[in-house]
């Protein structure tokens, strides 16, 4: 009996040596400031800053390769108590928010076929397409709203997401779900936004959905040098003076629209205003 | 000898209503030309084809008017005799937009088929034939549409011992296969000289299902004397037209997973092919047409029909009279043929046939069914012929956990033959699940 007495005692010494040695020479000195700034975070991990996660941020704080405007899920204020708790400054960075580049709702847009499986935009894509019309079309089955972590896109009455801007962290889950990758992050100084992705022109997409661009080049006449028409689609340079609401106004179809600050997106005064509430009625089949 | 009471099958799989009997007695006839063709330039698995002729220019049918890019690309060819009038987008049935070469037909035409370079079976090498193989655009025409020169050479270190024709076409409503067989039985010999001299190996197996005895006695008994043609005949099950049923049901091998039937000796060619390789070959010819079944109860003038690759579904569906209240149609058969979204997809390479449904069979204008959470039944995991467990994979696919599927449960394997969902009280959409999965996986790896 004393013989295991004896053995586990001596097992329990030299377990208990080896702790010992392990805490004193291969200890890791760990900045106590991380832990504090990664309770300050949020803790969605939502990857919107570049990091991996809060975690990765916090690190990246307090080694001083990012500010605390990274994060794009906290306020102003819970900004400004890192950066106080830090001694640095918050850093502007500007908000960037996740846009979709499709204005074909039910109402506007016409479908060729109904769709009838599992009940998700990717599982609609890969049956031919989906039942829309416009093959670059939203299919409004909203697996946008259920990746967004914030509550940020909620699908309208036609079948649309519209994105609440506010609460957008552009974290890019939607733009990873969406399987027409309609959805891309944008800074919200950018006002010009293309509202289509129909690569068709003229009447071709007239047919397929009341709001796209037919390709016309109104605006790139009205703003040449921000405006360049590619592929039948005009693609606004963002590099350049941008802000020119101009380039709006003559729109047919209204499918390039202005981010207003206070009023949202507004389409030109020459657009089509579509009143129908209802569903397109579908013409083939 | 036939010997149909030799049970070469294998376990698992399902047995579907066959309603093959509509079109298996129709000869095949040659479908009109529609006012516009629409040739994809990506009909096949791989890179698209490029191609070589302009806007406006005035072609001959079965001129080459896109060239093969790359080793994984076939050449296209002119379906008919007319006018290039553009080079732009067209719906293809994956769900994409793809460049294609619109050509209106010549009216007036005689359609007259223009001869290239021919092949004679004698003389050329093994690699001239695969050239030629490549050069007449041919790809699998059973439907997945894999270009078939890129199969036939035996891979490095292995050697071949079995060709396989594969003239089993177990999906229900098809009957084009079959009516090759019948009435292309000396273009399929030919075609099998040609691939028995490209994968050196030294016997081919003809490959028939017990529901066509009068296909499997005219081959048995056309075989030429000097040919190492077996003609074997297995009872009927469904998916036993897939690759890796047909040798496992047959040669009793069983291809590893993620493996290629050439890990087991064997290589796989389609009936149709062959007798297309048979057919064009000798002449220099390229793919311009292919038979194809139009059936189901949504069309009244059901039948096998030789139709020019680009015409559009609602112009094969015009000429075959379809019914008033058409509700759904399908490019294949309605096992594995992806429905048609839009009516102005054109007719490709990997179309076998089209099925039209109406609304009595689909259940109603939407035809959607009512699915119930999984009881744990396990139909499902008697049926996947390749012995997954579909039951557990949909559940995971339900929470998205794609790692876990591809890793654990082996969903790459799956070459959704929709046995599963077909047998699943519920009303699953098991397949469609593991589509998006695939994809899904595909997308993970392909970013890690």
């Amino acid at each position: 009996m004393y013989i295991a007495v004896l053995t586990l005692a001596a097992l329990c010494f030299v377990f208990a040596t080896l702790l010992v040695v392990a805490h004193r020479f291969l200890h890791v000195e760990e900045d106590p400031r991380i832990e504090a700034v990664q309770d300050m975070l949020p803790g969605t991990n939502c990857g919107a800053c570049g990091f991996p996660g809060c975690a990765g941020l916090a690190i990246a704080i307090v080694g001083g390769e990012a500010l605390p405007g990274k994060c794009t899920v906290m306020n102003e204020d819970e900004r400004e108590e890192v950066a106080g708790f830090m001694g640095v400054d918050a850093g502007a960075e500007e908000k960037v928010v996740a846009r979709l580049a499709c204005a074909g709702g039910a109402n506007t847009a016409r479908n060729r076929a109904s769709y009838a499986g599992v009940p998700s935009c990717r599982g609609a894509e890969l049956i031919a397409g989906g039942g829309k019309a416009c093959f670059w079309g939203c299919l409004g089955l909203g697996d946008c709203e259920t990746v967004c972590d914030f509550d940020a896109i909620t699908m309208d009455r036609h079948g649309l997401p519209v994105v609440n801007e506010d609460h957008c962290t552009a974290c890019g889950d939607c733009v990873e779900a969406c399987p027409k990758d309609l959805f891309s992050l944008h800074p919200v100084s950018n006002r010009l936004w293309v509202n289509c992705k129909n690569l068709a022109k003229g009447q071709a997409v007239l047919d397929d959905c009341e709001v796209g661009c037919d390709a016309c080049g109104r605006c790139a006449a009205d703003a040449p040098g921000v405006i360049a028409m590619v592929e039948n689609l005009p693609v606004v340079d963002y590099g350049r003076n941008h802000n020119v609401r101009t380039a709006i106004d003559r729109c047919p179809t209204g499918a390039i629209v202005w981010f207003d600050e206070k009023q949202g997106p507004q389409t030109g005064r020459g657009a089509r205003r579509v009143v129908r509430q209802g569903e397109r009625r579908a013409v083939n089949t | 000898m036939l010997d149909f009471a030799k049970r070469d099958s294998f376990p698992h799989g399902i047995h579907p209503p066959e309603n093959k009997d509509d079109t298996s007695g129709l000869p095949i006839r040659q479908f009109p030309f529609a006012p516009v063709l629409i040739v994809p330039l990506s009909q096949h698995l791989g890179k698209p084809a490029k191609p070589v002729v302009r806007e406006g220019q005035e072609v001959v049918r079965g001129q080459t008017i896109a060239e093969a890019d790359g080793f994984m690309s076939v050449a296209m060819h002119a379906p008919a005799s007319g006018t290039i009038r553009r080079i732009g987008l067209a719906p293809h049935i994956n769900g994409q937009m793809v460049e294609a070469v619109y050509l209106e037909p010549l009216p007036a035409s005689t359609q007259e088929i223009a001869d290239g370079e021919p092949c004679d079976v004698e003389s050329a090498t093994p690699d001239e034939i695969v050239t030629a193989i490549q050069r007449a655009g041919i790809v699998g025409l059973g439907g997945a549409a894999f270009p078939t020169h890129v199969k036939l050479r035996p891979p490095e270190g292995k050697t071949l011992d079995t060709l396989f024709i594969n003239g089993v076409e177990c999906e229900p409503y098809l009957t084009t296969d079959h009516r090759v067989m019948l009435e292309q039985t000396e273009d399929i010999f030919m075609g099998i000289r040609y691939l028995l001299k490209v994968t050196q190996t030294p016997r081919a197996v003809i490959a028939i299902e017990a529901n066509k005895p009068d296909a499997a006695e005219k081959l048995a008994a056309a075989v030429p004397e000097d040919l190492p043609v077996e003609v074997r005949v297995s009872p009927v099950k469904y998916p036993q037209g897939a690759e890796k049923m047909v040798i496992k049901a047959l040669l009793g091998r069983e291809i590893p997973s993620g493996g290629l039937p050439a890990d087991v000796g064997a290589v796989c060619c389609n009936v149709a092919t062959t007798a297309e390789i048979g057919r064009l070959l000798p002449r220099g010819r390229g793919i311009q047409e292919r038979v194809i079944t139009i059936t189901g109860p949504g069309v009244s003038k059901k039948g096998n029909y030789r139709i020019p690759i680009g015409t559009t579904v609602r112009f094969a569906l015009e000429q075959c009279g379809a019914v008033e209240d058409i509700s759904r149609v399908f490019m294949g058969g309605p096992m594995m043929g992806p429905s048609v979204s839009n009516l102005d997809i054109p007719i490709t390479k990997g179309t076998s046939g089209i099925t039209a449904f109406t609304a009595a069979e689909t259940g109603g204008s939407t035809g959607h069914r009512k699915v119930y959470p999984c009881i744990g039944c396990a139909r499902c995991v008697e049926a996947c012929p390749l012995y997954l467990n579909p039951s557990q994979l949909g559940i995971l696919a339900k929470f998205e956990q794609y790692e876990q599927m591809a890793d654990d449960f082996h969903l790459m394997d799956c070459f959704e033959c929709g046995s599963c969902s077909y047998v699943c009280p519920s009303h699953i959409p098991l397949v469609q699940y593991f589509r998006m999965s695939k994809k899904m996986v595909r997308k993970m790896r392909a970013a890690a």
